[in-house]
């Protein structure tokens, strides 16, 4: 029988390890590009300036990278050591993205990443420069294989069950790298990133201005972050991930429960601002709607329904129900029946066999599970509305504020007037944790939207877990706490003190702290 | 393209291939990192061995995440068997392996001493306890794992943590130990000068005869009392992946089956005896020339790679074609003929590598050379505050 503790204790080690990965990720992505910019202004016109920008935001982005590595390793030890029967179960398709990543990107980034650091005085400017873009591709290039992989999780398409290995297959690589949920993935995520850099070097320019220190530094790096900060939120928002809610049942379960829309409506769909979604009477109490924009948003389209998670249910029993039949089949076949007749019963259900899986929680051998189980996979066919609708109003609107902030500095430095507009400056400043903020809550409502299943469909998530003890999860998990406690404070305290300092760390000169150097900062204490 | 059964073949290569360039490549620089305790005695010393490989340690460790990923592609069984199986061996190793980049990146940042010491210390834990839980896996294979596999292939295991602990396993993770410092002194003799390249030549030189004597009394031990694995069924070389229905028996010195019928493979663990001797040897004359022979310098780290790759391969011959062995459940070890992924991801994956690891050598070889240069205390501090 499924141990619901190890099923529990498993995943909030995963999400709890991958949300913490998360955090450095996308600041990577973002300031790869950034930093590229910067030295391309530097390698063009020469300017020392941006040359020192260039190393400045770099070291942030060093501080940011190590810890993205160190946690990095983590994800790649987990689904080994955690989730084995996932590996084993989808190791085929899976697999290969995550080892094509490594190939093609992960080695590019980090060969290169060395050289952005420690090649200035042994390169020429030239080849720096292309480092750094190389470092930058290399980081991109990453992330399309870890979304490609990430996509075929939420609508896994080119591959197909063998039950003579008991395992997902390959059947057509192309299929998979152009899944239209793994592209539009890839956009919305990458497209954050690059948010999350340009805020990040926003608001710390505006704490610069703000203090009038290195006015000329911080206003050429606020500059640059507006720039692409304006057209990575405008990215992030146009090119927003509902596109990709059409393709694949999972995906449209995720609608419906994004929307925490219980009934089908005509099309096309209000969209519901707040409310309090009721699982247990399948109903959104007090909800505000906004009428046809759901539907607008959602397909594009003015005559598509968006089905209601009722409607969604209902459609699920019939499969769950043909799963049972397909389990039986498998059975036989694993236990050497291979006629015919097996066979040809197995291939005509297998699609259904994932629906079949969701009985396992209540009875192991699947074929004799009673109405009332039948009935409870059903319900457990859709994941808890709130979770997922507050997280997904919690990125829209981050995302919104988001917008408006860089719109306005975007404006105000064109017009030369940023230094003078205090106040958003200090908006800006106190934003600087906002694109986590939608960053997290849109992974969360990506995976968690994405449950009971692991791999949509195919397989859910408590069978997808290593066969370990209770006390081996709990001793892991809480190391991971506390480990990733000290390295997070540890990250915090190097970043800000760096933060503060300004490009007065890079011991130039040429900038404020070196000037008047303040007599309380004794030698020992001084970074170097 | 290729067979099923062609495939099979080279993806036993190719993994071992990623392997030998993981112990090349960050084997070099977690031996570095072992060594930073004893080759260098103040701060700026410490700095000089730490910015030898400061611009390459990232890209070295892609090569560990590489043929972990790449296992998870053509090998998922064992991917998924092993890490699960080795469950705390596995967290020990990760919680080690996060310490390196932390340590590399944030050691220099802030002059505290006590700051530094601290990431020196994390350096060399994070540097030295993952080749000992390597190696001590490796003997664990030799041994054999407890799982096995139930009828819908989840995998379930049966040992231990603690009876990873034996007095073979531990002589494995001492070779491997070995193999790495012995690996990381021949690169600090290369890179550094004076203090620094002439303690680590004097480490190099007494490693790199400990590494064969470890090498060869697990080889005795091997030939005397650890049981190797046969397939005693007949084996379909084109099947699809089925590990569990094949026979299996357990036989004494059945590991060195593989050289008893192919003679020409005792020159592996040959050469690789041979080789950490030739290190020993160059190490001394480097010595003698008063540490100025690079060529003595160039041959010892060529010869420490060769002796590297010659352990490795000499586990997985001796093994071949079992990868990983079931202790408990015989019949359901885990051979490179049975765990595979299918023939379309491993025709996929074989294209993938075929294009992009001449690639990767080549751009790594050019940043390398790039790099290329003695770091000496002066150097570091002229650029104390770009340097690692």
């Amino acid at each position: 029988m499924i141990n619901e503790t190890l099923v529990e204790l498993s995943r909030w080690q995963f999400a709890i390890t991958a949300l913490f990965h998360f955090l450095f990720v996308p600041l990577t992505i973002g300031m790869t590009w950034i930093l590229f910019i910067m030295e391309a202004v530097f390698v063009m016109t020469g300017r020392e300036i941006y040359r020192d920008m260039t190393k400045f935001w770099g070291k942030l982005f060093g501080i940011n990278f190590a810890i993205g590595v160190a946690t990095g390793l983590t994800m790649e030890f987990e689904f080994g050591t955690n989730w084995s029967y996932y590996s084993h179960y989808v190791g085929d398709v899976f697999g290969a993205p995550l080892a094509i990543e490594g190939l093609m990107a992960f080695f590019l980034e980090s060969t290169f990443v060395g050289m952005f650091f420690l090649g200035w005085d042994r390169l020429s400017r030239k080849q720096h420069l292309i480092g750094t873009f190389l470092m930058a591709i290399g980081t991109n290039f990453s992330a399309l294989w870890i979304l490609i992989a990430n996509g075929w999780m939420q609508n896994p398409v080119g591959s197909e069950f063998n039950y003579v290995t008991m395992r997902m297959e390959l059947v057509s690589f192309a299929e998979i790298i152009f899944n239209p949920v793994a592209q539009v993935k890839f956009i919305h995520t990458v497209a954050a990133g690059y948010v999350a850099g340009s805020m990040f070097v926003l608001s710390i320019s505006s704490y610069y201005l703000l203090k009038g220190r290195d006015v000329a530094f911080a206003k050429r790096s606020f500059s640059v972050a507006a720039g692409f900060g304006v057209a990575a939120i405008l990215s992030v928002i146009l090119l927003g991930d509902e596109s990709g809610y059409e393709v694949g049942e999972v995906q449209r379960v995720k609608l419906a429960a994004i929307e925490a829309e219980y009934h089908t409506e005509p099309a096309p769909a209000a969209f519901t601002v707040v409310g309090f979604p009721d699982d247990e009477a399948m109903e959104t109490h007090y909800a505000v709607k906004i009428p046809y924009a759901l539907g607008i948003i959602a397909t594009r389209s003015l005559t598509e329904e968006v089905i209601g998670l009722r409607d969604l249910q209902k459609l699920h029993e019939p499969r769950i129900r043909n799963g049972m039949v397909a389990y039986d089949y498998l059975i036989k076949l694993r236990n050497g029946e291979e006629t015919p007749e097996n066979i040809a019963g197995f291939n005509q259900t297998k699609q259904d066999l994932g629906y079949g899986l969701l009985l396992k929680r209540y009875t192991d051998n699947v074929v004799d599970a009673t109405e009332a189980q039948i009935q409870a996979a059903v319900k457990d066919s859709t994941p808890p509305v709130a979770p997922v609708f507050w997280a997904f109003r919690m990125m829209v609107a981050s995302g919104m504020i988001m917008l408006v902030l860089f719109v306005l500095a975007f404006y105000f430095n064109a017009r030369r007037e940023i230094e003078h507009k205090r106040w958003l400056l200090w908006a800006i400043l106190c934003a600087l944790p906002l694109p986590w903020v939608a960053i997290e809550t849109g992974w969360f409502v990506a995976e968690f939207g994405r449950q009971p299943w692991a791999i949509s469909e195919v397989l859910p998530t408590f069978l997808a877990t290593s066969d370990l003890a209770v006390s081996d999860v709990v001793f892991s998990l809480v190391a991971f706490v506390i480990v990733y406690t000290v390295l997070f404070i540890i990250e915090m305290w190097l970043m800000i003190r760096f933060a503060k300092m300004g490009p007065s760390a890079l011991h130039t000169g040429r900038y404020h702290f070196e000037q008047t150097p303040p007599n309380d900062v004794g030698l020992r204490q001084r970074s170097v | 393209m290729f067979d099923y059964e062609t495939l099979k073949l080279l993806w036993w290569g190719i993994i071992g291939f990623l392997f030998i360039g993981f112990a090349i490549t960050d084997g070099m620089d977690m031996g570095v990192g072992g060594l930073l305790p004893f080759v260098a005695k103040e701060d700026v010393e410490r700095r000089v061995v730490i910015n030898t490989v400061g611009a390459h340690w990232d890209g070295n460790q892609v090569w560990f995440i590489t043929a972990a990923a790449s296992l998870f592609a053509a090998w998922p069984m064992v991917y998924s068997a092993a890490f699960s199986g080795f469950y705390f061996a596995m967290m020990l190793t990760l919680f080690c392996l996060m310490l390196r980049p932390l340590a590399f990146d944030y050691r220099s940042k802030i002059a505290s001493s006590a700051w530094r010491a601290n990431w020196d210390k994390a350096l060399f834990v994070g540097s030295m306890v993952p080749p000992l839980v390597f190696g001590i896996a490796f003997g664990n294979l030799l041994q054999g794992v407890a799982f096995s596999f139930d009828t819908l292939m989840r995998v379930s295991y049966s040992g231990s943590f603690l009876a990873l602990f034996n007095p073979f396993s531990l002589l494995c993770g001492v070779v491997s130990v070995a193999m790495v410092l012995m690996h990381g002194t021949t690169w600090l003799v290369m890179r550094t000068d004076a203090n620094v390249a002439r303690r680590a030549s004097n480490i190099g030189s007494v490693v790199s005869l400990i590494l064969p004597l470890c090498f060869i009394t697990a080889g005795l031990i091997v030939w005397q009392s650890v049981d190797g694995y046969v397939i005693t069924s007949a084996i379909d070389t084109m099947a699809q992946a089925q590990p569990t229905i094949k026979t299996v028996a357990v036989v004494a010195g059945a590991w060195l089956n593989n050289f008893t019928n192919n003679p020409y493979l005792w020159f592996i663990p040959a050469t690789s005896i041979v080789m950490s001797l030739f290190v020993f040897v160059m190490m001394r004359l480097n010595v003698k020339s008063g540490l100025k022979s690079e060529l003595c310098k160039v041959m010892a780290f060529i010869a420490s790679s060769l002796s590297s790759a010659g352990v490795i391969l000499t586990a997985g011959v001796s093994m071949f074609p079992f990868v990983m062995p079931s202790s408990s459940r015989p019949n359901h070890s885990l051979t490179m003929w049975d765990t595979v992924a299918s023939e379309t991801t491993l025709s996929l994956m074989l294209i993938a590598v075929v294009v992009f690891i001449p690639i990767i050598i080549g751009y790594t070889l050019w940043c390398y050379r790039k790099m290329w240069r003695t770091v000496t205390i002066a150097e570091i501090e002229q650029n104390s505050h770009s340097a690692y």
